[in-house]
Protein backbone atom coordinates (compact mmCIF):
# COMPACT_ATOMS: atom_id res chain seq x y z
CA UNK A 1 0.00 0.00 0.00
CA UNK A 2 2.79 2.49 1.14
CA UNK A 3 4.86 1.50 -2.06
CA UNK A 4 1.84 1.85 -4.29
CA UNK A 5 1.49 5.25 -2.48
CA UNK A 6 4.95 6.42 -3.48
CA UNK A 7 4.56 5.40 -6.70
CA UNK A 8 1.79 7.77 -7.16
CA UNK A 9 3.60 10.07 -5.53
CA UNK A 10 6.57 10.45 -8.28
CA UNK A 11 4.47 9.49 -11.23
CA UNK A 12 1.40 10.17 -11.41
CA UNK A 13 1.83 14.05 -10.13
CA UNK A 14 4.63 14.38 -12.82
CA UNK A 15 2.04 12.89 -15.53
CA UNK A 16 -0.94 15.51 -14.15
CA UNK A 17 1.34 18.40 -14.73
CA UNK A 18 2.78 17.57 -17.94
CA UNK A 19 -0.91 17.11 -19.17
CA UNK A 20 -2.00 20.48 -17.43
CA UNK A 21 1.31 22.56 -19.03
CA UNK A 22 0.01 20.06 -22.81
CA UNK A 23 -3.12 22.22 -22.21
CA UNK A 24 -1.51 25.38 -21.72
CA UNK A 25 0.57 24.83 -25.22
CA UNK A 26 -3.14 24.08 -27.02
CA UNK A 27 -3.81 27.35 -28.42
CA UNK A 28 -0.19 28.12 -29.14
CA UNK A 29 -0.19 24.73 -31.26
CA UNK A 30 -3.02 26.17 -33.28
CA UNK A 31 -1.85 29.59 -33.67
CA UNK A 32 1.04 28.06 -34.93
CA UNK A 33 -0.68 25.83 -37.82
CA UNK A 34 -3.74 28.63 -38.77
CA UNK A 35 -0.77 30.52 -39.40
CA UNK A 36 -0.64 27.90 -42.25
CA UNK A 37 -4.02 27.76 -43.55
CA UNK A 38 -4.80 29.36 -47.03
CA UNK A 39 -7.85 31.11 -45.97
CA UNK A 40 -8.48 32.55 -49.29
CA UNK A 41 -12.07 32.23 -50.08
CA UNK A 42 -13.25 30.30 -46.68
CA UNK A 43 -16.76 31.19 -45.82
CA UNK A 44 -15.37 30.02 -41.78
CA UNK A 45 -12.46 31.39 -40.71
CA UNK A 46 -11.91 29.25 -37.62
CA UNK A 47 -11.54 26.42 -39.63
CA UNK A 48 -8.22 25.13 -41.29
CA UNK A 49 -8.73 24.76 -45.19
CA UNK A 50 -5.25 23.98 -47.16
CA UNK A 51 -1.52 24.40 -46.33
CA UNK A 52 0.09 27.38 -47.49
CA UNK A 53 3.42 29.50 -46.93
CA UNK A 54 1.88 32.45 -48.16
CA UNK A 55 0.93 33.66 -44.49
CA UNK A 56 4.97 33.53 -43.67
CA UNK A 57 5.95 35.40 -46.82
CA UNK A 58 3.28 38.06 -46.82
CA UNK A 59 2.78 38.73 -43.20
CA UNK A 60 2.15 42.18 -43.82
CA UNK A 61 -0.70 41.83 -46.77
CA UNK A 62 -3.84 42.86 -44.24
CA UNK A 63 -4.02 46.70 -44.58
CA UNK A 64 -2.95 48.36 -41.26
CA UNK A 65 -1.73 45.03 -39.69
CA UNK A 66 2.23 45.74 -39.63
CA UNK A 67 1.67 49.24 -39.02
CA UNK A 68 -0.24 48.51 -35.76
CA UNK A 69 2.49 46.30 -35.12
CA UNK A 70 4.79 49.02 -35.29
CA UNK A 71 3.02 50.93 -32.67
CA UNK A 72 2.86 48.27 -30.33
CA UNK A 73 6.54 47.95 -30.03
CA UNK A 74 7.58 51.53 -30.41
CA UNK A 75 5.05 51.89 -27.39
CA UNK A 76 6.34 49.02 -26.05
CA UNK A 77 10.14 49.59 -26.75
CA UNK A 78 9.28 53.10 -24.53
CA UNK A 79 7.39 51.83 -21.59
CA UNK A 80 10.03 48.86 -20.35
CA UNK A 81 13.07 51.53 -20.92
CA UNK A 82 10.72 53.84 -18.83
CA UNK A 83 9.25 51.89 -16.61
CA UNK A 84 12.53 49.30 -16.22
CA UNK A 85 14.48 52.99 -15.48
CA UNK A 86 11.58 54.18 -12.35
CA UNK A 87 10.95 50.76 -11.35
CA UNK A 88 14.76 49.66 -10.61
CA UNK A 89 15.45 52.97 -9.27
CA UNK A 90 12.55 52.55 -6.50
CA UNK A 91 13.79 48.78 -5.76
CA UNK A 92 16.93 49.99 -4.65
CA UNK A 93 15.40 52.68 -3.02
CA UNK A 94 12.69 49.89 -1.04
CA UNK A 95 15.58 47.46 -0.43
CA UNK A 96 18.57 49.20 0.43
CA UNK A 97 17.23 52.00 2.79
CA UNK A 98 14.81 52.05 5.42
CA UNK A 99 12.91 55.64 6.09
CA UNK A 100 9.36 56.17 7.14
CA UNK A 101 6.76 55.13 4.92
CA UNK A 102 8.28 52.56 3.06
CA UNK A 103 5.25 50.15 3.86
CA UNK A 104 2.84 52.34 2.27
CA UNK A 105 5.32 52.61 -0.19
CA UNK A 106 5.43 49.15 -0.95
CA UNK A 107 1.88 48.81 -0.63
CA UNK A 108 0.93 51.19 -2.88
CA UNK A 109 3.66 49.92 -5.49
CA UNK A 110 1.79 46.09 -5.18
CA UNK A 111 -1.71 47.80 -5.72
CA UNK A 112 -1.86 47.98 -9.73
CA UNK A 113 -0.95 44.21 -9.92
CA UNK A 114 -4.18 43.88 -7.56
CA UNK A 115 -6.72 45.81 -9.51
CA UNK A 116 -8.61 44.84 -12.16
CA UNK A 117 -7.53 46.79 -15.44
CA UNK A 118 -11.01 47.59 -16.03
CA UNK A 119 -11.01 49.93 -13.23
CA UNK A 120 -7.07 51.30 -13.38
CA UNK A 121 -8.43 52.17 -17.45
CA UNK A 122 -11.39 53.66 -16.66
CA UNK A 123 -10.17 55.42 -13.80
CA UNK A 124 -7.32 57.00 -15.97
CA UNK A 125 -9.68 57.35 -18.72
CA UNK A 126 -11.95 59.55 -16.22
CA UNK A 127 -8.24 61.46 -15.42
CA UNK A 128 -8.06 62.54 -18.94
CA UNK A 129 -11.26 63.63 -19.32
CA UNK A 130 -11.37 65.78 -16.46
CA UNK A 131 -7.98 67.24 -17.49
CA UNK A 132 -9.51 67.95 -20.69
CA UNK A 133 -7.48 65.34 -22.66
CA UNK A 134 -10.24 63.77 -23.84
CA UNK A 135 -10.30 64.49 -27.32
CA UNK A 136 -6.08 64.10 -27.65
CA UNK A 137 -5.68 60.37 -26.49
CA UNK A 138 -3.60 58.15 -28.43
CA UNK A 139 0.15 57.06 -28.09
CA UNK A 140 0.83 59.49 -25.41
CA UNK A 141 -1.80 58.75 -22.44
CA UNK A 142 -1.54 54.93 -24.08
CA UNK A 143 2.19 55.11 -23.10
CA UNK A 144 1.61 56.80 -19.59
CA UNK A 145 -0.76 54.02 -18.89
CA UNK A 146 1.51 51.35 -19.86
CA UNK A 147 4.60 52.57 -17.55
CA UNK A 148 2.13 52.75 -14.94
CA UNK A 149 0.88 49.41 -14.95
CA UNK A 150 4.47 48.18 -15.67
CA UNK A 151 6.40 49.87 -12.91
CA UNK A 152 4.69 47.77 -10.30
CA UNK A 153 6.23 44.38 -12.31
CA UNK A 154 9.48 45.74 -12.51
CA UNK A 155 9.62 47.13 -8.63
CA UNK A 156 8.44 43.27 -7.58
CA UNK A 157 10.77 41.42 -10.11
CA UNK A 158 14.01 43.68 -9.04
CA UNK A 159 13.40 43.57 -5.27
CA UNK A 160 13.02 39.99 -5.34
CA UNK A 161 16.74 39.71 -6.83
CA UNK A 162 18.06 42.49 -4.65
CA UNK A 163 16.90 41.24 -1.33
CA UNK A 164 17.93 37.34 -2.34
CA UNK A 165 21.62 38.99 -2.81
CA UNK A 166 24.72 38.63 -0.52
CA UNK A 167 25.42 42.58 0.52
CA UNK A 168 28.80 40.64 1.57
CA UNK A 169 30.22 41.45 -1.52
CA UNK A 170 29.52 44.60 -1.91
CA UNK A 171 31.30 45.11 1.86
CA UNK A 172 34.24 43.21 0.60
CA UNK A 173 34.66 45.45 -2.66
CA UNK A 174 34.32 48.66 -0.21
CA UNK A 175 37.16 46.74 1.99
CA UNK A 176 39.28 46.28 -1.18
CA UNK A 177 39.06 50.10 -1.28
CA UNK A 178 36.28 50.45 -4.48
CA UNK A 179 34.88 53.30 -3.97
CA UNK A 180 31.03 53.71 -3.76
CA UNK A 181 30.72 54.22 -7.78
CA UNK A 182 33.25 51.55 -8.79
CA UNK A 183 31.60 48.73 -6.46
CA UNK A 184 27.71 49.64 -7.69
CA UNK A 185 28.94 49.39 -11.42
CA UNK A 186 31.48 46.35 -10.34
CA UNK A 187 29.22 44.16 -7.97
CA UNK A 188 25.98 45.37 -7.64
CA UNK A 189 24.91 46.04 -10.95
CA UNK A 190 25.97 42.93 -12.99
CA UNK A 191 24.62 40.95 -9.91
CA UNK A 192 21.00 42.57 -10.28
CA UNK A 193 21.19 42.66 -13.84
CA UNK A 194 19.92 39.54 -14.75
CA UNK A 195 16.49 40.70 -12.20
CA UNK A 196 16.58 43.73 -14.45
CA UNK A 197 16.39 41.96 -17.27
CA UNK A 198 13.62 39.87 -16.77
CA UNK A 199 11.96 42.76 -15.72
CA UNK A 200 12.36 44.56 -19.17
CA UNK A 201 11.21 41.95 -20.59
CA UNK A 202 8.02 40.92 -18.26
CA UNK A 203 7.10 44.84 -19.17
CA UNK A 204 7.81 44.58 -22.77
CA UNK A 205 5.33 41.73 -23.04
CA UNK A 206 2.89 43.01 -21.01
CA UNK A 207 2.37 46.43 -22.52
CA UNK A 208 2.85 44.34 -26.18
CA UNK A 209 -0.07 42.78 -24.72
CA UNK A 210 -2.32 44.80 -23.19
CA UNK A 211 -5.45 45.66 -24.84
CA UNK A 212 -8.52 46.73 -21.95
CA UNK A 213 -6.86 49.56 -20.34
CA UNK A 214 -5.05 50.19 -24.00
CA UNK A 215 -8.57 50.16 -25.10
CA UNK A 216 -9.98 52.43 -23.19
CA UNK A 217 -7.20 55.21 -23.18
CA UNK A 218 -6.34 55.22 -27.14
CA UNK A 219 -8.52 57.39 -29.01
CA UNK A 220 -7.82 56.84 -33.12
CA UNK A 221 -4.26 55.10 -32.38
CA UNK A 222 -4.22 51.49 -33.07
CA UNK A 223 -1.86 48.99 -31.25
CA UNK A 224 -1.47 45.73 -32.75
CA UNK A 225 -3.97 43.87 -29.81
CA UNK A 226 -6.37 46.31 -30.77
CA UNK A 227 -6.46 45.75 -34.18
CA UNK A 228 -6.85 41.67 -33.36
CA UNK A 229 -10.14 42.75 -31.85
CA UNK A 230 -11.64 45.24 -34.36
CA UNK A 231 -10.49 41.97 -36.69
CA UNK A 232 -12.30 39.85 -34.67
CA UNK A 233 -15.37 41.04 -35.36
CA UNK A 234 -15.10 41.10 -39.24
CA UNK A 235 -12.89 37.65 -39.39
CA UNK A 236 -9.57 37.64 -38.38
CA UNK A 237 -7.04 37.33 -41.35
CA UNK A 238 -4.59 34.37 -41.00
CA UNK A 239 -1.84 36.55 -40.56
CA UNK A 240 -2.28 37.48 -37.21
CA UNK A 241 -1.42 34.23 -36.36
CA UNK A 242 1.93 34.46 -38.02
CA UNK A 243 2.63 37.62 -35.85
CA UNK A 244 1.38 35.57 -32.87
CA UNK A 245 4.08 32.96 -33.05
CA UNK A 246 6.69 35.27 -34.62
CA UNK A 247 6.40 36.77 -30.82
CA UNK A 248 5.79 33.09 -28.96
CA UNK A 249 9.72 31.74 -30.78
CA UNK A 250 11.41 36.00 -30.21
CA UNK A 251 10.52 35.45 -26.86
CA UNK A 252 11.63 31.89 -26.15
CA UNK A 253 14.88 32.36 -28.01
CA UNK A 254 15.19 35.40 -25.68
CA UNK A 255 14.60 33.75 -22.59
CA UNK A 256 16.58 30.66 -24.29
CA UNK A 257 20.13 33.07 -24.88
CA UNK A 258 19.53 34.41 -21.38
CA UNK A 259 19.25 31.26 -19.60
CA UNK A 260 22.38 29.78 -21.47
CA UNK A 261 23.87 33.23 -20.82
CA UNK A 262 23.47 32.59 -17.13
CA UNK A 263 24.51 28.88 -17.25
CA UNK A 264 27.47 29.72 -19.02
CA UNK A 265 28.40 32.89 -16.16
CA UNK A 266 27.77 30.09 -12.98
CA UNK A 267 30.52 27.71 -14.42
CA UNK A 268 32.82 30.50 -15.24
CA UNK A 269 32.65 31.51 -11.44
CA UNK A 270 32.52 27.85 -10.45
CA UNK A 271 35.51 27.13 -12.54
CA UNK A 272 37.47 30.16 -10.76
CA UNK B 1 40.64 53.83 4.23
CA UNK B 2 39.75 57.90 5.58
CA UNK B 3 37.22 58.75 7.84
CA UNK B 4 36.31 57.40 11.27
CA UNK B 5 32.66 56.84 12.61
CA UNK B 6 31.10 60.10 12.24
CA UNK B 7 31.77 60.09 8.56
CA UNK B 8 30.04 56.57 8.49
CA UNK B 9 27.09 57.95 10.49
CA UNK B 10 27.07 61.05 8.03
CA UNK B 11 26.95 58.59 5.10
CA UNK B 12 24.21 56.67 6.38
CA UNK B 13 21.58 59.42 6.42
CA UNK B 14 22.83 60.69 2.99
CA UNK B 15 22.47 57.61 2.11
CA UNK B 16 18.43 57.48 3.53
CA UNK B 17 17.65 60.48 1.55
CA UNK B 18 19.55 58.74 -1.62
CA UNK B 19 16.73 55.95 -0.92
CA UNK B 20 13.55 58.73 -0.51
CA UNK B 21 14.92 60.19 -3.74
CA UNK B 22 15.68 56.72 -5.82
CA UNK B 23 11.54 55.95 -5.35
CA UNK B 24 10.51 59.76 -5.70
CA UNK B 25 10.14 59.53 -9.65
CA UNK B 26 8.56 56.41 -9.40
CA UNK B 27 6.21 57.13 -6.50
CA UNK B 28 5.09 60.77 -8.30
CA UNK B 29 4.30 58.52 -11.36
CA UNK B 30 1.89 56.35 -9.76
CA UNK B 31 0.63 59.00 -7.65
CA UNK B 32 -0.20 60.78 -10.52
CA UNK B 33 -1.86 58.17 -12.89
CA UNK B 34 -2.77 55.45 -10.62
CA UNK B 35 -4.01 57.33 -7.11
CA UNK B 36 -5.29 60.36 -8.62
CA UNK B 37 -7.31 58.72 -11.72
CA UNK B 38 -9.40 57.28 -8.54
CA UNK B 39 -10.48 60.19 -7.08
CA UNK B 40 -11.41 61.20 -10.88
CA UNK B 41 -13.21 57.83 -11.25
CA UNK B 42 -15.06 58.58 -8.24
CA UNK B 43 -16.30 62.23 -9.11
CA UNK B 44 -17.24 60.51 -12.34
CA UNK B 45 -19.39 58.47 -10.77
CA UNK B 46 -21.16 60.98 -9.23
CA UNK B 47 -21.84 63.05 -12.82
CA UNK B 48 -25.08 64.56 -13.07
CA UNK B 49 -26.03 61.33 -16.23
CA UNK B 50 -27.58 64.13 -18.50
CA UNK B 51 -24.39 65.50 -19.10
CA UNK B 52 -22.62 64.53 -22.23
CA UNK B 53 -18.98 65.00 -23.74
CA UNK B 54 -20.13 68.11 -25.24
CA UNK B 55 -21.69 69.58 -22.73
CA UNK B 56 -19.57 68.91 -19.97
CA UNK B 57 -20.03 67.14 -16.80
CA UNK B 58 -20.93 68.14 -13.40
CA UNK B 59 -19.93 66.56 -10.26
CA UNK B 60 -23.63 66.55 -9.07
CA UNK B 61 -23.18 64.64 -5.82
CA UNK B 62 -25.35 62.17 -7.81
CA UNK B 63 -25.76 59.08 -5.61
CA UNK B 64 -28.28 57.55 -7.68
CA UNK B 65 -25.83 56.56 -10.00
CA UNK B 66 -24.60 53.33 -7.87
CA UNK B 67 -28.20 52.45 -7.21
CA UNK B 68 -28.88 52.59 -10.62
CA UNK B 69 -25.87 51.09 -12.07
CA UNK B 70 -26.39 48.09 -8.86
CA UNK B 71 -30.18 47.36 -9.99
CA UNK B 72 -29.76 47.73 -14.16
CA UNK B 73 -26.58 45.65 -13.89
CA UNK B 74 -27.41 43.29 -10.97
CA UNK B 75 -26.96 39.70 -13.18
CA UNK B 76 -23.79 40.60 -14.70
CA UNK B 77 -22.18 41.55 -11.45
CA UNK B 78 -23.41 38.64 -10.02
CA UNK B 79 -22.33 36.70 -13.32
CA UNK B 80 -18.97 37.81 -13.13
CA UNK B 81 -18.36 36.73 -9.52
CA UNK B 82 -19.58 33.82 -10.13
CA UNK B 83 -17.40 33.02 -13.18
CA UNK B 84 -14.65 34.04 -11.44
CA UNK B 85 -15.02 32.20 -8.55
CA UNK B 86 -15.52 28.91 -10.71
CA UNK B 87 -12.63 29.44 -13.08
CA UNK B 88 -10.28 30.34 -9.90
CA UNK B 89 -11.25 27.33 -8.12
CA UNK B 90 -10.46 25.18 -11.37
CA UNK B 91 -7.74 27.25 -11.62
CA UNK B 92 -6.22 26.18 -8.24
CA UNK B 93 -6.86 22.18 -8.67
CA UNK B 94 -4.76 22.71 -12.13
CA UNK B 95 -2.16 24.86 -10.86
CA UNK B 96 -1.05 23.58 -7.87
CA UNK B 97 -0.62 19.81 -9.36
CA UNK B 98 2.06 21.55 -12.31
CA UNK B 99 3.23 23.90 -9.45
CA UNK B 100 3.67 20.69 -7.00
CA UNK B 101 5.46 18.95 -9.82
CA UNK B 102 7.84 21.63 -10.50
CA UNK B 103 8.66 22.16 -7.47
CA UNK B 104 9.17 18.50 -6.17
CA UNK B 105 9.51 16.29 -8.96
CA UNK B 106 11.14 18.26 -11.62
CA UNK B 107 14.89 17.87 -10.65
CA UNK B 108 16.96 19.58 -13.39
CA UNK B 109 14.54 20.33 -15.14
CA UNK B 110 12.82 22.91 -12.69
CA UNK B 111 13.51 25.60 -14.33
CA UNK B 112 12.91 24.13 -18.25
CA UNK B 113 9.67 23.90 -16.98
CA UNK B 114 8.88 27.22 -15.00
CA UNK B 115 10.16 28.84 -18.63
CA UNK B 116 7.67 26.59 -20.25
CA UNK B 117 4.70 27.71 -18.02
CA UNK B 118 5.23 31.11 -19.03
CA UNK B 119 6.71 31.30 -22.40
CA UNK B 120 2.92 30.33 -24.33
CA UNK B 121 1.57 33.39 -22.77
CA UNK B 122 4.00 35.64 -25.45
CA UNK B 123 1.61 34.80 -28.16
CA UNK B 124 -1.07 37.79 -27.95
CA UNK B 125 -3.56 37.44 -25.12
CA UNK B 126 -6.07 37.85 -27.54
CA UNK B 127 -4.84 35.55 -30.23
CA UNK B 128 -4.62 32.68 -27.91
CA UNK B 129 -8.76 33.13 -26.94
CA UNK B 130 -9.32 33.13 -30.47
CA UNK B 131 -7.34 29.43 -30.62
CA UNK B 132 -10.19 28.31 -28.22
CA UNK B 133 -13.37 30.11 -30.23
CA UNK B 134 -11.81 27.16 -33.03
CA UNK B 135 -11.20 24.56 -30.65
CA UNK B 136 -14.51 24.85 -29.20
CA UNK B 137 -16.92 25.74 -31.66
CA UNK B 138 -19.60 23.81 -33.13
CA UNK B 139 -17.60 21.63 -35.25
CA UNK B 140 -14.46 22.01 -33.60
CA UNK B 141 -12.81 18.56 -31.88
CA UNK B 142 -14.10 19.01 -28.19
CA UNK B 143 -17.71 19.13 -29.47
CA UNK B 144 -17.39 16.68 -32.32
CA UNK B 145 -15.63 13.98 -29.52
CA UNK B 146 -18.07 14.96 -27.02
CA UNK B 147 -21.34 13.88 -29.48
CA UNK B 148 -19.27 11.15 -31.01
CA UNK B 149 -19.04 9.75 -27.65
CA UNK B 150 -22.65 11.17 -26.69
CA UNK B 151 -21.58 12.80 -23.92
CA UNK B 152 -23.48 15.89 -25.59
CA UNK B 153 -27.00 15.53 -27.86
CA UNK B 154 -26.36 16.44 -31.83
CA UNK B 155 -26.58 20.48 -32.10
CA UNK B 156 -24.93 21.10 -28.56
CA UNK B 157 -22.56 23.70 -28.18
CA UNK B 158 -19.55 24.86 -25.80
CA UNK B 159 -18.91 27.68 -27.98
CA UNK B 160 -21.62 31.40 -26.16
CA UNK B 161 -22.55 29.02 -23.45
CA UNK B 162 -21.02 29.77 -19.65
CA UNK B 163 -18.67 26.64 -19.94
CA UNK B 164 -16.60 28.10 -22.86
CA UNK B 165 -16.15 31.53 -21.13
CA UNK B 166 -14.85 29.88 -17.40
CA UNK B 167 -12.90 27.87 -19.98
CA UNK B 168 -11.88 30.92 -21.24
CA UNK B 169 -10.76 32.92 -17.93
CA UNK B 170 -9.12 29.47 -16.47
CA UNK B 171 -6.64 29.40 -19.63
CA UNK B 172 -6.13 33.31 -19.57
CA UNK B 173 -4.94 33.29 -15.91
CA UNK B 174 -3.64 30.16 -14.80
CA UNK B 175 -0.13 31.21 -14.83
CA UNK B 176 -1.12 33.69 -12.49
CA UNK B 177 -1.71 31.51 -10.16
CA UNK B 178 0.99 28.54 -10.70
CA UNK B 179 3.62 31.14 -10.40
CA UNK B 180 3.07 32.01 -6.22
CA UNK B 181 2.08 28.39 -5.50
CA UNK B 182 5.14 27.78 -7.17
CA UNK B 183 6.89 29.92 -5.30
CA UNK B 184 5.76 28.94 -1.95
CA UNK B 185 6.02 25.28 -2.12
CA UNK B 186 9.87 25.67 -3.51
CA UNK B 187 10.48 27.31 -0.12
CA UNK B 188 9.16 24.31 1.54
CA UNK B 189 11.96 21.40 3.24
CA UNK B 190 11.03 17.99 1.21
CA UNK B 191 12.84 16.63 4.48
CA UNK B 192 9.13 17.60 5.81
CA UNK B 193 7.22 15.37 3.91
CA UNK B 194 10.02 12.40 4.64
CA UNK B 195 9.33 13.07 8.55
CA UNK B 196 5.50 12.84 8.06
CA UNK B 197 6.22 9.52 6.22
CA UNK B 198 8.61 8.46 8.94
CA UNK B 199 5.96 8.71 11.59
CA UNK B 200 3.80 6.52 9.61
CA UNK B 201 1.33 9.55 7.63
CA UNK B 202 0.62 7.95 4.34
CA UNK B 203 0.80 10.42 1.06
CA UNK B 204 -2.75 11.91 1.58
CA UNK B 205 -2.08 12.66 5.16
CA UNK B 206 0.94 14.00 4.80
CA UNK B 207 -0.01 16.19 2.20
CA UNK B 208 -3.06 17.33 3.87
CA UNK B 209 -1.41 18.25 7.40
CA UNK B 210 1.80 19.54 6.01
CA UNK B 211 1.73 20.44 2.50
CA UNK B 212 -1.21 21.96 2.24
CA UNK B 213 -0.86 24.24 5.16
CA UNK B 214 2.76 25.41 4.38
CA UNK B 215 1.31 26.64 0.51
CA UNK B 216 -1.12 28.47 1.97
CA UNK B 217 0.26 31.87 1.50
CA UNK B 218 1.03 30.66 -2.35
CA UNK B 219 -2.62 29.66 -2.19
CA UNK B 220 -3.57 32.78 -1.18
CA UNK B 221 -1.76 34.71 -3.62
CA UNK B 222 -2.69 32.80 -6.30
CA UNK B 223 -6.25 32.88 -5.87
CA UNK B 224 -6.39 36.91 -5.37
CA UNK B 225 -4.04 37.24 -8.35
CA UNK B 226 -6.06 35.30 -10.30
CA UNK B 227 -9.85 36.36 -8.78
CA UNK B 228 -9.34 39.79 -9.34
CA UNK B 229 -7.99 39.96 -12.97
CA UNK B 230 -10.92 37.30 -14.13
CA UNK B 231 -13.58 39.54 -12.24
CA UNK B 232 -12.98 42.42 -14.03
CA UNK B 233 -12.37 40.27 -17.44
CA UNK B 234 -14.59 41.02 -20.27
CA UNK B 235 -12.61 39.58 -23.31
CA UNK B 236 -13.21 35.97 -22.37
CA UNK B 237 -17.20 36.58 -21.85
CA UNK B 238 -17.08 39.05 -25.30
CA UNK B 239 -15.06 36.68 -27.75
CA UNK B 240 -16.46 33.01 -26.26
CA UNK B 241 -19.66 33.95 -24.56
CA UNK B 242 -22.66 35.33 -25.97
CA UNK B 243 -24.94 38.37 -24.60
CA UNK B 244 -25.84 35.95 -21.90
CA UNK B 245 -22.76 35.67 -20.21
CA UNK B 246 -21.95 39.19 -20.48
CA UNK B 247 -19.78 40.30 -17.52
CA UNK B 248 -19.35 43.59 -15.64
CA UNK B 249 -15.91 44.51 -17.53
CA UNK B 250 -18.45 43.91 -21.30
CA UNK B 251 -20.89 46.50 -19.87
CA UNK B 252 -18.40 49.59 -18.45
CA UNK B 253 -16.44 49.06 -21.60
CA UNK B 254 -19.61 49.58 -23.95
CA UNK B 255 -20.64 52.20 -21.38
CA UNK B 256 -17.41 53.98 -21.72
CA UNK B 257 -16.29 53.68 -25.31
CA UNK B 258 -19.39 53.24 -27.13
CA UNK B 259 -22.31 54.44 -25.20
CA UNK B 260 -20.43 57.62 -23.71
CA UNK B 261 -22.72 57.05 -20.22
CA UNK B 262 -19.28 57.98 -18.01
CA UNK B 263 -21.80 58.73 -14.92
CA UNK B 264 -22.88 54.73 -14.78
CA UNK B 265 -19.77 53.81 -15.81
CA UNK B 266 -17.85 55.43 -13.16
CA UNK B 267 -20.41 54.44 -10.64
CA UNK B 268 -20.25 50.97 -12.20
CA UNK B 269 -16.83 50.32 -12.03
CA UNK B 270 -16.52 52.06 -8.60
CA UNK B 271 -18.70 49.12 -7.17
CA UNK B 272 -17.02 46.85 -8.72
CA UNK B 273 -14.06 47.49 -7.17
CA UNK B 274 -15.58 48.09 -3.30
CA UNK B 275 -17.19 44.42 -3.76
CA UNK B 276 -13.75 43.35 -4.65
CA UNK B 277 -12.17 45.29 -2.00
CA UNK B 278 -14.61 43.93 0.23
CA UNK B 279 -13.94 40.29 -0.44
CA UNK B 280 -10.43 40.30 -0.53
CA UNK B 281 -10.68 41.45 2.96
CA UNK B 282 -12.69 38.97 3.85
CA UNK B 283 -10.97 36.47 1.90
CA UNK B 284 -7.92 37.41 3.41
CA UNK B 285 -8.90 37.52 7.28
CA UNK B 286 -10.34 34.71 7.09
CA UNK B 287 -7.57 32.34 5.67
CA UNK B 288 -5.33 33.86 8.12
CA UNK B 289 -2.76 35.39 6.40
CA UNK B 290 -3.30 39.56 7.01
CA UNK B 291 0.56 39.72 6.89
CA UNK B 292 0.23 38.91 3.12
CA UNK B 293 -0.79 42.30 2.13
Amino acid sequence: MVKFGRWIGSHLVMTLGLLVLLYMYIPNVIVAMMSFNDATGARNLYRFQSFTWDNWLHPCAPAGMCASVTTSIQIGLIATVGATILGTLAAFGLVRHRFTGRGAMNIVLFLPMATPEIVMGSSLLALFIAAGLGGHLGFWTILVAHIMFCLSFVVVTVKARLSGMDENMEKAAMDLYANEWQTFWRITFPLVFPGVLSAALLSFSLSFDDFIITNLNSGQTVTFPMYVWGAAQRGVPMQVNVIGTMMFLAALTAVIIGEVGARRRAKLVASR
Amino acid sequence: MPGGRTTNVAALTRKQRAGLWLIVPAALWLLIFFVIPFYSLLATSLFDPNGSVLTGYDVAWHFANFGNAISNYWPEIVRSFLYAGIATIICLVLGYTLAYAIAFKAGKWKTVMLVMVIAPFFTSFLIRTLAWKLILGDDGWVVNTLQTLHFMPQGGRILATPVAVIAGITYNFLPFMILPLYTSLEKMDPKLLEAAGDLYANPFQAFFKVTWPLSIPGVVGGTLLTFIPAAGDYINAALLGSPNERMVGNVIQSLFTTQGDYAQAGALSVVLLVIIVALVMLYVRRSGSEDLL
